[in-house]
């Protein structure tokens, strides 16, 4: 059961006031048409899905029902950061290590 | 007589005797009792019997820890399964009973299956019934039979539970010294506090003490400083609540018993409460539990935990036996055979399995003459259904072998300590890993994850003053965490009457002198029925990780969850790997801690609260006018309206032909609108339709269909635009939520430079729906302000007027493909409008009707439902209505790109067409799926399904949607439908429209 | 491998148990294998075993970060059943009901599939509907299913409320005779021990932190205990898999949630069958040792935690307690959540990747258990020729380009 800050009310609410919106910063291709069948699958469907920092959208539903930005922990589920819509997180977190690519990338 | 109670002395109220039964015998006890110690001031020794081998089995402990007295309370509604007797109150007229044992307790068939004990090792089953498969069945029936605890109740639960979402600065767990401190510290700086303990009262270990806390006996002391605690305003007691779950955010379910204790058929309001704390920080003071010792016959009644066999003399001025003889690997117990001793009993021995102990309580011991034996253990108890005597035999150091003698005494209560296990369960619940510790000899919590931290002897501090001085430093810290207080702590705790202490030694699995595969069961988790030697079996099976233990022997898996025996079994199994308990590690505890009523977690969220039911303001009409009813979404909407004596069948046949020929009404309030304002409202509605909208004029209406991203279609309906940037958008009745969400999300995280606002006004518009060749001739009678003649008032228009002396909008849209007018007055109007409107139409014997003929009307016009008609999987040109996706749009609407996908483009989608029964009569069932050749062997080539199928009173034969592979090329073809009753039913591919084909009806 | 029955517990009784073999070995991984299988979950270890049963390929090691079967083969709820809406999804799963009912005897480790059916609530008309659609569709496809009206429901639960005056009263449900649940923990030990007496190395507590590639094809993994050389390198990651796809460059179209479930305390048997409800979100059956399992929701966003929104918990009480009015007294024992990777069309990815030598198989959302010895056959046949299985075809990942989705969220149980 998370608290989330709503950046628009400036209030701390339960998770139940709130509804998930999926993985946030996501750009609708400017000229759909002109996008290629890989292009429209990668932004309809394929999804980052990290062990550990989520920048992903919530709307306050049973609240001011504005969309924000928020990043999560997805491992320890904290809460880091609420931030409007159209603007950038205060700071970058630091990505956490959980991805290790010892493998060799080519 | 209860033979073994004291005649005074304890917590008990000697003079309030409680009358109670246990499996069908009457008994007494007393005020204050547990059934536990009732049952034991009874002499009643055999309380339930063992799962797998049907061992007689007694009370082992006093708390949430005990495993084998599990009771089933009361009977009828009211009973309850799985109880733990030494958590039970006793009230007067408890009637109680095991949930085990047959015939009875005190002779169990199933204790045969102890002779075959050795053929039923941990995973026999795993091992054998393979064969036949078909038997399997036949064997899992009498092993389920066998299984299971007590019974659920077979009829609907009469009792209320409710839930309080709290908030506090400091949450403390636990109302022992620890606990009570803590909290006594964080309320002095002004947070608000509650404080929870699963226990009638609070005091905790102190309640069952029988030493000194300030100069004072410990029960003065626990008066006072409950005393002070109750005069904190800031301060909320919550005795009888277990604090089950720790969740994220510091988010804590307690859940409070609040009628339990006064008896079965208590009225008196809520049976148990669940407080939703969300708490800034939070100390554990969840204290620890006594460990038993692992040694041969360990099970038969009479061999007790030392604590709990001094928590019922001092508590409840119990006795539960005789003679008692005394095993431990600390000094702590000691106390229990000093108190015993001091109750006037015989203390047969002390065994203790150290070499030299020493120690105050030694002393103490060696000055009353009690007999020790050092660097001894118990190998062996004897008896069956109570112990007689048991056997000793001297230990090696390490208490791994035994060398030299064994020495039988006679005794009938052997109580044993083993140490003891921090009870770490909740804050192993925020994530944080237990961590073994050699010095604790348990697990203590890991570092805290959350805004947690413990105290006392749930992080293994031992020690009535050290709890004392941990508690109000935890305290203290917590409330300055919280924002409270300096975090200093004034308080110095009160000298308690500690006695020195020498270390315990580590000792888990007494050795015993045959192997432990040979030697009589030494149990480890009492209600599994798992054995020292089942556990040393999976290891030697490969069954290494400790996970794989649990799992194979099903150690810990019990309602105890493992709280006597998971440190035994673990310590057993890494003996076995030859590795440290540290290596081997431990499972993880989950919530509950333990068991939680269902109803309690559930409740009011219930029966007719389960979900909340919307109406329309002409509900009660239609309830008067006899309407059955169809849920949709969460609304009750009329189904049809049958006169007396009339089936569905002849109900809607009536309702259909009346709209076609005369006129009908519907009540569509329950449509979702979506009031949508703004100077790129038309750009918006443009985007997210297939079809164009800034052409759009005020007093004009048009359909359109809602895509995803990926081309399917999501929703439909008619947008009117009400003046210039100001539009009324209307969507389905169980999409209207959802379709405001997708809107708001276009909005604001895309094209958040558009300006548009969006409101819902769903329930602020009652709607009246007049549909049928005479709805204008109706509607005159009661609007006089709007022209509605036939080329003043189109179709597809809407105006303002006003209906019955109500302002209204009315559109002249049409879902019957008859004339219509959809009358939407404010909601409080609805009902007055609705009867004026089917007043005005009684000369037309104007007709109600419901959702079910509202379907035939649209599905004879080829209409489609979303949801019904569509799946997620049909595009706008699957359901021939290209001609609402507006080729020419400067913008890529929402769901244009994806209509471009390969998959999209397919010849062979499946695509809506009408089917015609060939024999006109046979009505297609919904949902039937279509074949070419019905006789071709299965899996068959299937072509698509029936998605909405009707008898159709108006055209005289049955009509039918469906979506077929291909279909729009395939009219004319017959197709098959083979049904579940053997049946196979011929249909001609139809076009998708049955009636009026090219809409003459609805433009007049 | 030691041949387990009746015969053998008495013989071994008479020697005290000391004398059992192990159940599988405790290999030194070699520097090499033909194929590595990343994941020792149950359709891993499915995987493994069919790899050297059916293609012979018997050089193979299963690499396990945990203990094998520790994943949500640990934490499902069971239940078996092939009633799948669309034909692709129905024929995968009808597979791996067969190879369910012959499954104790295959591996000589009784899995206890239990066949005491599953019924599917419908409590709207548009449930109905759909009911009718699917059993039609199953039944055409050679899988057992009927629907059975309001009453006939009744007849099989006693204790559930079929009143028409419930919130959603039950108009009828369908019904699979042939679904039912089994021991989960068994079948990852059973396939264990089957791959392991065909020379599978079955390598427990050793991380993949890698997949090393070379010239765009896969030569090993990178693990924390060192390098595993492969010529092919497949993964059954559930709950890890987005994870896994980064380590080889590769993204999925999956998101992992946390799927929660709970166990009420044993109770003498009082539900004889698995009863599901999409409506009123939940689902339910009773486990030989005499528990209520009961699964609740996904969880709405992304979590690796393996816990989940009390809140989830209480919805998923207050349905039961809607269903089985009786059991509001009934106590919860423990609850726990599972990490469950769900695609969008609730349908798995079973799949060559555009890394050569590299599979996946991922992607099963809440209906894994239930596939476990279709899916491990599948894809050995997948792994093993190169080529996709034609019951894998269409789980293929291009869907998600092409658009050929099969969305199974009406049959997948609950709400995603």
């Amino acid at each position: 059961m998370l608290q989330i800050y709503c950046p628009y009310c400036k209030q701390t609410r339960e998770e139940e006031e709130f509804s998930y919106a999926g993985e946030a910063h996501i750009k609708r291709p400017s000229d759909p048409q002109a996008a290629s069948d890989k292009e429209w699958g990668d932004y309809l469907f394929f999804r980052k899905n990290p062990r550990g920092i989520h920048h992903e959208m919530w709307q306050h539903s049973a609240g001011c029902r504005r969309y924000f930005n928020v990043i999560r922990n997805t491992v320890t589920y904290e809460v880091l950061e609420s931030y409007p819509m159209g603007t950038s997180p205060s700071e970058q977190p630091a990505h956490a290590a959980t991805i290790s690519t010892a493998g060799e990338l080519q | 007589m209860q033979i073994n109670r004291l005649a005074s002395g304890g917590r008990v109220n000697h003079a309030k005797p409680l009358n109670f039964s246990f499996n069908g015998k009457r008994y007494q006890g007393l005020e204050g009792d547990t059934l536990a110690s009732a049952l034991l001031a009874n002499g009643v020794n055999v309380v339930g019997r063992s799962f797998k081998y049907g061992r007689p089995r007694g009370i082992v402990g006093h708390g949430a820890e005990e495993p084998n007295a599990i009771v089933q309370l009361g009977s009828g509604a009211q009973t309850i399964p799985n109880l733990r007797a030494t958590q039970v109150e006793l009230y007067e007229g408890l009637e109680a009973r095991s949930v085990s044992g047959w015939p009875s307790v005190d002779y169990d068939l199933m204790s045969v299956m102890g002779v075959f004990k050795r053929m039923l090792p941990p995973g026999f089953y795993y091992k054998t019934f393979m064969r036949p498969q078909k038997l399997w069945m036949t064997y899992e029936h009498f092993i389920r039979k066998a299984a299971g605890l007590g019974s659920a109740p077979v009829e609907a639960d009469v009792d209320s539970y409710d839930r309080l979402n709290q908030h506090c600065d400091v949450l403390v767990v636990g109302a022992g010294p620890a606990g009570l401190v803590a909290a006594r510290e964080a309320a002095r700086s002004g947070a608000r506090v509650i404080i929870a303990d699963e226990q009638s009262e609070f005091g905790g270990s102190l309640l069952g003490a029988s030493s000194h806390v300030d100069q004072q006996p410990a029960a003065d002391w626990l008066a006072q400083i409950v005393q002070e605690l109750n005069e904190f305003a800031n301060v909320q007691r919550l005795p009888r609540s277990t604090v089950f779950g720790y969740y994220d955010h510091n988010f804590l379910a307690i859940v409070e018993r609040r009628t339990d204790h006064l008896g079965i058929s208590a009225e008196s309001g809520t049976r148990q409460r669940l407080h939703r704390v969300r708490a800034r920080q939070v100390v554990l003071a969840t204290g620890a539990i006594e460990r038993p010792l692992v040694f041969a016959h360990n099970d038969v009644p009479g061999v007790m935990l030392a604590s709990s066999v001094a928590t019922y003399v001092n508590r409840y001025a119990v006795l539960p036996g005789n003679k008692l003889l005394l095993f431990t690997s600390n000094d702590d117990a000691y106390q229990t055979a000093i108190n015993w001793h001091k109750a006037g009993r015989e203390v047969v021995a002390v065994v203790d399995s150290r070499m030299a102990p020493g120690g105050d309580l030694n002393q103490i011991m060696a000055d009353l003459n009690i007999q020790l034996y050092c660097g001894h253990g118990v190998i062996e108890v004897v008896g069956k259904k109570r112990v007689k005597a048991a056997v000793i035999a001297p230990l090696s150091v390490d208490g791994s072998s035994i060398i030299g003698q064994t020495l039988r005494l006679d005794c009938d209560l052997v109580a044993c300590s083993g140490g003891w296990s921090p009870v770490i369960h909740l804050s192993s619940h925020t994530g944080t890993r237990p961590q073994w510790s050699d010095q604790v000899v348990g697990f203590v919590p890991g570092e805290s994850v959350q805004q947690e931290r413990s105290a006392g002897a749930a992080r293994g501090t031992y020690g009535l003053t050290r709890c004392l001085e941990e508690g109000a430093a935890a305290g203290a810290k917590a409330a300055l965490a919280a924002g409270f207080g300096d975090g200093v702590v004034e308080f110095t705790a009160p000298g308690a009457d500690e006695a020195s202490q020498e270390p315990q030694q580590p000792l888990f699995l007494v050795p015993h002198s045959k192997p432990t595969s040979r030697a009589p069961s030494q149990f480890v988790d009492f209600q599994l029925d798992v054995t020292a030697a089942g556990i040393e079996l999976a290891a030697r099976e490969g069954y290494e990780s400790v996970e794989h233990v649990k799992r194979y022997t099903a150690l810990g898996f019990g309602t105890d969850q493992g709280k006597l025996g998971n440190i035994n079994g673990l310590a057993i199994l890494s003996k076995a790997l030859g590795q440290t308990i540290a290596e081997t590690g431990t499972t993880i505890f989950r919530p509950s801690y333990t068991p939680t009523t269902f109803g309690a977690i559930a409740g009011r969220d219930v029966q007719s609260l389960f979900d909340p039911e919307r109406y329309t303001s002409m509900h009660r009409w239609h309830e008067q006018q006899g309407a059955h009813w169809e849920d949709v979404g969460q609304w009750k909407r009329p189904w049809y309206f049958p006169k007396p004596g009339e089936s569905m069948h002849e109900a809607v046949n009536r309702e259909c032909l009346a709209v076609r020929n005369s006129v009908g009404m519907l009540d569509a309030s329950t449509l979702g609108k979506i009031d949508i304002q703004g100077s790129d409202a038309a750009e918006f509605l443009n985007r997210v339709y297939t079809n164009g909208y800034l052409k759009l004029a005020a007093g004009k209406c048009r359909y359109g269909l809602m895509l995803k991203e990926d081309g399917m279609v999501f929703d439909d309906g008619v947008t009117a635009c009400l003046a210039e940037n100001h539009y009324l958008m209307f969507t389905t009745t169980g999409g209207a939520a959802g379709v405001l969400s997708w809107l708001e999300l276009w909005h604001q995280t895309e094209w958040p430079e558009l300006n548009v606002f969006f409101t819902s006004a769903t329930d602020h518009w009652a709607t009246a729906t007049i549909t049928g060749p005479n709805a204008r001739k109706v509607l005159e009678k009661v609007c006089d302000d709007i022209d509605l003649s036939a080329d003043a008032f189109k179709f597809m228009d809407w105006r303002d007027g006003t209906v019955a002396d109500v302002a209204a909008r009315v559109f002249r849209i049409s879902f019957t493909g008859e004339l219509t007018f959809e009358v939407n007055v404010p909601a409080h109007h609805g009902r007055h409008v609705w009867e004026k409107l089917y007043e005005a139409g009684q000369e037309f014997d104007i007709t109600p009707y419901g959702t079910e003929t509202m379907h035939v009307l649209r599905a004879e016009k080829g209409f489609i439902i979303v949801g019904q008609d569509t799946d997620g999987s049909m595009t706008p040109q699957d359901l021939n209505m290209g001609w609402v996706v507006g080729k020419n749009k400067d913008f890529s609407f929402i769901g244009h790109r994806g209509l471009n996908r390969e998959d999209c483009q397919r010849e062979d989608r499946k695509q809506l067409v009408g089917l015609k029964t060939l024999d006109p009569k046979t009505v297609l069932p919904e949902g039937a799926q279509i074949v070419v050749d019905p006789s071709q062997p299965l899996p068959m080539a299937m072509q698509g399904h029936v998605t909405s199928s009707y008898y159709s009173a108006h055209l005289g034969h049955s009509i039918a949607l469906a979506v077929v592979k291909g279909g729009h090329k395939r009219i004319g073809e017959t197709i098959h439908c083979p049904l579940a009753d053997g049946r196979s039913v011929p249909a001609e591919i139809v076009s998708s429209v049955f009636y009026d084909p090219q809409g003459d009806r609805q433009n007049v | 491998m030691e041949k387990y029955s009746l015969f053998k517990l008495f013989n071994h009784a008479r020697t005290y148990n000391e004398n059992w073999q192990r159940a599988w070995r405790s290999p030194v991984p070699k520097s090499d294998y033909d194929v590595v299988i990343v994941g020792g979950g149950g359709h891993g270890l499915a995987t493994a075993y069919y790899l050297a049963k059916v293609h012979g390929i018997t050089n193979v090691a299963v690499v396990e970060k945990g203990y094998l079967g520790g994943g949500n083969t640990a934490r499902n709820t069971t239940i078996i059943r092939s009633n799948y809406l669309w034909d692709e999804a129905a024929q995968l799963y009808e597979l791996s009901l067969k190879l369910w009912e012959g499954l104790s005897q295959e591996l000589n480790f009784n899995v206890m599939f239990s066949q005491r059916g599953v019924l599917n609530l419908g409590h709207t008309l548009q449930d109905m509907r759909d009911i009718q659609r699917r059993v039609n569709a199953n039944r055409l496809n050679g899988i057992d299913g009927v629907v059975l009206s309001t009453a006939e429901v009744q007849a099989r639960v006693p204790l559930m409320n079929c009143s028409p005056n419930a919130r959603y009263p039950i108009l009828g449900a369908s019904w699979q005779p042939r679904g039912g649940t089994a021991r989960h923990d068994a079948v990852a030990w059973g396939y264990a021990r089957g791959a392991d007496a065909l020379g599978v190395d079955l390598i427990q507590q050793t991380e993949v932190t890698g997949i090393r590639r070379h010239n765009g094809a896969v030569v090993g993994v990178e693990t924390a205990n060192g390098f595993i050389g492969a010529r092919k390198v497949a993964c059954v990651t559930a709950g890890n898999s987005g994870v896994m796809a980064a380590m080889a460059g590769l993204r999925l179209p999956i998101e992992s949630r946390p799927l929660q479930a709970l166990v009420s305390e044993p109770l003498k048997p009082c539900l004889d069958t698995v009863v599901m409800s999409n409506a009123v979100h939940g689902y339910i059956s009773q486990s030989d040792k005499g528990d209520l399992v009961v699964g609740a929701g996904v969880d709405s966003y992304n979590g690796y935690g393996q816990r989940g929104s009390f809140n989830v918990i209480e919805h998923t009480l207050q349905a039961i307690c809607e269903l089985f009015p009786s059991f509001s007294r009934v106590r919860m024992n423990r609850h726990w959540g599972g990490i469950v990777d769900t695609c969008p069309d609730a349908c798995p990815i079973i799949s060559k990747t555009p890394v050569e030598g590299l599979f996946f198989n991922c992607g099963w959302g809440t209906g894994g258990f239930k596939a476990t010895p279709g899916s491990g056959y599948v894809f050995a046949d997948t792994v093993a020729n190169d080529r996709p299985h034609p019951l894998a075809e269409a789980f293929n990942i291009d869907r998600f380009y092409s658009g050929a989705l099969i969305d199974e969220h009406g049959a997948a149980g609950v709400a995603h």
